[in-house]
């Protein structure tokens, strides 16, 4: 099933991906403002880009949203496993229906807040 | 003496010899991320992200560190658990599998201590004190 091995997927590049991402957030704060403006630079936006960084912001970019896919995915389908757990939704129509459900509601809320970050970044 | 309880006789004969403990705490594991995980995307979300003394100022805030704490404790021992069944169906041989846990083990406990340090040394940082501070 699609929906199963794609919460194997994404609960793998969140442990690796968003985790080691999460530590060095969580370092450059402890470390203080200069640090935490490099990672800023090379995670997001550089006001003077080099083209090392120019590359880095948009690999960054990438990351994140990919990280947003996968936390709903991987939280969808997660409450899903909580539901079937209790024995229920294994009828084949309903259970269908539930995996399609878990895959629409991840795109769907990653589009909505990348749109929302979008819309905050242009109007300040 | 009888011959146990029908639990008690099959216990620790399937082929991993173990597994209702590690079932039932990746699923407790589960919900607390459900919670905390979903509290500190909200956050990130609506965090001026750019800005040291803010982001500091928040994570400085004791309830504010003490749930990332337990966020720590929580998404690390689930997602240990999580891959450790990934490598029990992925990595076949004997010493190359012990070798993924063990580095597993490693990446999972290291990587927490790691994060819980940086945690408690920003709450702790005598900057967020200052003017401003919380």
């Amino acid at each position: 099933m699609a929906v199963s091995i794609f919460h194997r997927i994404t609960g793998d590049g969140l442990a690796i991906a968003g985790v080691l991402l999460f530590l060095w957030w969580l370092c450059a704060i402890a470390a203080g403002p200069e640090a935490y403006a490099a990672f800023v630079a090379c995670v997001w936006h550089d006001p003077d880009a080099g083209s090392f960084h120019q590359v880095t912001n948009i690999l960054g970019k990438i990351v994140l949203v990919g990280l947003t896919w996968a936390f709903f995915q991987h939280l969808f389908s997660g409450i899903r496993h909580l539901v079937l757990d209790t024995g229920a939704g294994y009828e084949l129509k309903t259970n269908r229906l539930w995996s399609i459900l878990v895959f629409v509601g991840a795109i769907l809320s990653t589009a909505a807040v990348w749109l929302y970050i979008a819309k905050e970044a242009l109007h300040g | 003496m009888g011959n146990g309880t029908r639990l008690g006789r099959v216990r620790g004969l399937g082929s991993s010899h173990h597994g209702t403990g590690h079932w039932l705490q990746q699923r407790l594991t589960a919900l607390g991320n459900l919670l905390l995980v979903t509290w500190l995307f909200v956050s990130l979300v609506r965090l001026p992200l750019a800005d040291h003394g803010a982001v500091a100022r928040w994570a400085s805030n004791p309830t504010v560190a003490l749930g990332l704490i337990l966020l720590i404790i929580s998404v690390f021992w689930h997602f240990r658990l999580g891959l450790q069944v990934m490598i029990e169906d992925y990595v076949h041989g004997e010493a190359t599998r012990l070798l993924a846990l063990v580095i597993l083990n490693f990446y999972a406990i290291g990587g927490a201590a790691f994060g819980i340090f940086a945690i408690v040394r920003i709450a702790l940082a005598p900057a967020a004190l200052g003017p401003g501070g919380m």
